[in-house]
């Protein structure tokens, strides 16, 4: 009998293990198969490189170039703002604060986590959006600029808790040694305790700008949504996910058009794949 | 300068309610290596690390007394303690140089104290090798890891980053409880070489070591000082009942 309930749980535990694997299998094979269709028609390079992302145009054209760009510069952005607050909020946490600062630092993170990104979307809009406008005299305050802060706030939970977690990983020892040796507390943190937690502090980045790249509805409510080339940091731009996102709802179920979105997919399941693959190599680097 | 390079006086240190030393007098003199015995948990390495400080490290830790050094009170709040762990350098149990290159090892030591002439650092660290008679087994592998290294290098490599600070007194925290006897033997060697230009504290719970190597013993038990006194003596003619009982096998 127990033999039996051995059999039957092994066997459901398998399958939950089994299951992941075959969504994913199936997901991605869908996302192929739809958005490889749009190349019977359309050149890859004039896909990727194209200038001009007009899918409703007669003829249309689906450049996704501009597209391309626009995530780029708004995960750049999130990223010149994220990785020096994150990495030094992460160090202030693990090494610098005191005991009750670094709890509450903690919670008030943790809680950033749990904001839903549309609502730090809406709150940016009515916020930072005329701020930017007002302060840099732009006609617009929906720009790369914009969404870039509001990611960056996105990322930093994310990076903070990984970054964390790899300095609290180097050993005391390296510590004690440095303070024995008449190290200052900032020399033994740049010295010793940031060279120890490299590899895991540049996994912490890499994780933090994932999240970046694949955040869709407050870029889409910050940017402007504009599928042109920008060319600063000041211009409305258009990101990869917001352009399926928005146009998901509008295209005809196999049309060129629909296609074209599933090929965005396929680029943007590219970008994440060796970003996360990037932030792995980092997270199991030995020495 | 004056024969006795450390003078403790009544000192007191608890962790939280746990009272780890009690009433300690003791005087260090120079040049001399000077052993602390005992069981394990008996405070002697507590003792140790207030010479440098490193007590500080630990939450809920108070201290009462005085620890002189050179005649000026190390316990003071206002002491210097960056330059105080610079004069009093410490080797530690478990070898612990840093995921650095052995050349990155020693140059810390220099860069930490704003040292950044290029051709100064390789003097000192050639020098520094030198002394710990590890330059001509590494003279051409600087580069690579220090955690490449055997146990026994490592601890050479410690010292030597020691060394490098220009310390005036090296304590030594059980320096080769995790070296094989072979090993043990030529860090112990080394330290009769290194006595000459520093005073040495070291700690150990190896009896046949302290008597191998030093010139003056204390003996302590439940973190009080049993007996001090030159290691001839104690080892051959202890006054204190304990202290017998301990250098004789009977505990500990």
């Amino acid at each position: 009998m127990s033999k039996i309930k051995e059999f039957i749980i092994e066997k459901i535990i398998f399958l939950c293990g089994i299951i992941t694997i075959v969504f994913i299998i199936l997901i991605f094979l869908f996302l192929l198969k739809e958005g490889l269709s749009l190349f019977k028609s359309v050149r890859i390079f004039e896909f990727i490189f194209g200038k001009n992302w007009y899918p409703i145009s007669e003829p249309p054209q689906f450049g996704i170039l501009p597209l391309i760009l626009g995530s780029l510069l708004v995960t750049l952005g999130a990223g010149i703002i994220s990785i020096p607050v994150g990495i030094g909020c992460a160090i202030f946490i693990a090494e610098v604060a005191p005991r009750w600062l670094k709890d509450i630092l903690k919670a008030f993170i943790e809680l950033l986590a749990a904001i839903p990104s549309v609502v730090l979307g809406f709150i940016g809009m009515v916020t930072l959006v005329p701020f930017v406008k007002n302060f840099f005299g732009l006609p617009t305050g929906l720009t790369a600029f914009t969404g870039s802060i509001m990611l960056a706030f996105m990322a930093m939970p994310t990076m903070v808790s990984i970054a964390e977690d790899a300095l609290y990983a180097v050993p005391y020892t390296y510590k004690e040694a440095a303070y024995a040796l008449g190290a200052s507390r900032w020399q033994t943190i740049y010295r010793v305790i940031i060279p120890g937690a490299f590899s895991g502090i540049l996994a912490a980045i890499m994780l933090g700008i994932g999240r970046v790249v694949g955040e869709t509805m407050a870029v889409m409510m910050l940017t402007g949504n504009s599928a042109r080339i920008p060319q600063s940091f000041f211009d409305p731009v258009r990101t990869l996910t917001a352009t399926i996102a928005n146009e998901m709802g509008e295209a005809v179920v196999g049309s060129q058009h629909y296609f074209a979105l599933f090929s965005i997919g396929i680029v943007l399941f590219i970008i994440s794949f060796f970003v996360n693959i990037t932030a792995d190599i980092f997270m199991h680097h030995k020495k | 300068m004056s024969q006795y390079k450390i003078n403790v006086t009544k000192l007191n240190l608890w962790y939280k309610d746990f009272q780890a030393l009690k009433d300690i007098n003791l005087s260090i003199k120079s040049n001399l290596i000077t052993a602390i015995i005992g069981p394990s948990g008996c405070g002697k390495s507590t003792l140790l690390r207030t010479f440098n400080r490193m007590n500080d490290l630990i939450e809920g830790v108070r201290i009462k007394g005085e620890v002189l050094i050179d005649g000026e009170n190390i316990l003071d709040s206002k002491i210097d303690l960056l330059s105080l762990r610079k004069k009093v350098g410490m080797v530690f149990q478990r070898p612990n140089p840093f995921a650095l290159s052995i050349f990155e090892n020693i140059a810390f030591s220099l860069r930490i104290q704003g040292i950044k002439d290029k051709k100064k650092i390789e003097t000192f660290v050639e020098k520094s090798l030198k002394s710990v008679f590890l330059w001509d087994e590494l003279k051409d592998k600087l580069k690579s890891s220090a955690l490449s290294l055997s146990l026994e290098q490592k601890q050479r490599l410690c010292i030597a980053r020691t060394l490098v600070t220009m310390p005036e007194v090296i304590l030594m925290d059980e320096p080769c409880s995790s070296l094989d006897p072979l090993a043990t033997l030529k860090i112990e060697e080394l330290l009769q070489y290194l006595k000459k230009d520093y005073t040495i504290v070291i700690v150990t719970h190896n009896m046949q070591q302290a008597s191998r190597v030093s010139d003056e013993t204390g003996f302590m038990l439940l973190g009080e000082l049993i007996e001090f006194g030159p290691t001839k003596e104690i080892f051959t003619n202890p006054k204190d009942k304990r202290t017998e009982d301990y250098i004789s096998g009977r505990f500990g």
